[in-house]
């Protein structure tokens, strides 16, 4: 392993997570509920009665954080190197392991881990050493 | 209000995201290329967001109801299981593959980029067949109890 110092930004990683640790309190002390991404967007797609109004708002609200940026400026374009099938197939992944697994990197990577929940801690654990497999698959073993 | 605290909620998560480089799928999978060359960045992303989410989750664990009078739902399931093991592989997996999570997808579509939005649609053609199979389950549990 070595570091990546070029690409490593530190401050920008933390104060970032600082501004989500602030998205994440807002949610749950002014609306009780949990800011996990997942939980979220799936909810919408099994309606139930009073939870549809803030999940969508909330997923709203996402979408224009890019147009919001704005007003401090251009926002860095991402880098997306992936084919079309990779996304699908990644999409598909994310979609069904996310509900089944209930939860992602929000809610069980920030909420559940600030409320030091076991069965958070075991997801994320999951889920990130998955990604450390794959990506080492997928760069190290195919060479893609 | 509580709508608008939730879309405010929304906006600030994303801004978290675009701040920290995590809408850029090139950061996450430099943060999952640990044997490559690797960027810790998400590493800190996760220290900050749980150093405020810690004190939030403390406050709101005395209330039964928030600031809004909105009854508190937290998570109530505390079981390690199979579904929960098995989904985060599937996750990690997929993560893995495009560096896409939910929250960073959705935050890159609105920076209109074709390919995000098209990760969003499987998402949640993913999602949808989650539901349809929880609903067969659903059926099957009644007509086994009918029977």
């Amino acid at each position: 392993m070595s570091i990546d110092w070029n690409s490593f930004t530190p401050w920008a990683a933390l104060s970032g997570g600082l501004l989500i640790g602030v998205a994440t309190a807002m949610l749950v002390l002014l609306n009780g509920r949990i800011a996990g991404i997942s939980g979220i967007v799936g909810g919408l797609l099994n309606p139930t009665k009073g939870e549809t109004a803030w999940r969508a708002a909330f997923v709203i609200g996402l979408l224009l954080a890019p147009t919001a940026y704005l007003i401090f400026g251009a926002f860095p374009r991402p880098q997306i190197d992936s084919s079309w099938a990779a996304l699908v197939v990644a999409g598909l992944l994310v979609g069904v392991g996310t509900r089944y697994g209930s939860g992602c990197t929000s809610g069980h990577g920030v909420s559940g881990l600030s409320r030091l929940s076991p069965r958070s801690l075991a997801a994320t654990v999951t889920f990130m050493g998955a990604g450390f497999v794959a990506v080492f698959i997928v760069r190290h073993v195919l060479g893609a | 209000m509580y709508i608008l605290t939730s879309l405010l909620a929304g906006l600030v998560f994303g801004l978290g995201l675009i701040v920290s480089g995590m809408s850029n799928p090139a950061v996450i999978l430099g943060f999952l290329d640990i044997t490559g060359r690797w960027n810790p960045s998400l590493g800190l992303v996760m220290v900050g967001g749980i150093a405020i989410g810690s004190i939030a989750f403390a406050a709101a664990k005395k209330r039964t109801t928030s600031l809004l009078g909105q009854a508190m739902k937290m998570p109530t399931a505390r079981q390690i299981d199979r579904r929960l093991i098995g989904g985060s592989i599937l996750f990690g997996i997929g993560w893995g593959i495009a560096g896409f999570c939910p929250g960073p997808v959705l935050v890159a579509t609105g920076m209109g980029e074709v390919k995000a939005l098209g990760f969003v649609v499987a998402m949640l053609v993913g999602m949808g067949i989650f539901e349809l199979m929880e609903r067969r389950v659903r059926l099957s549990r009644i007509s086994t109890e009918s029977k």
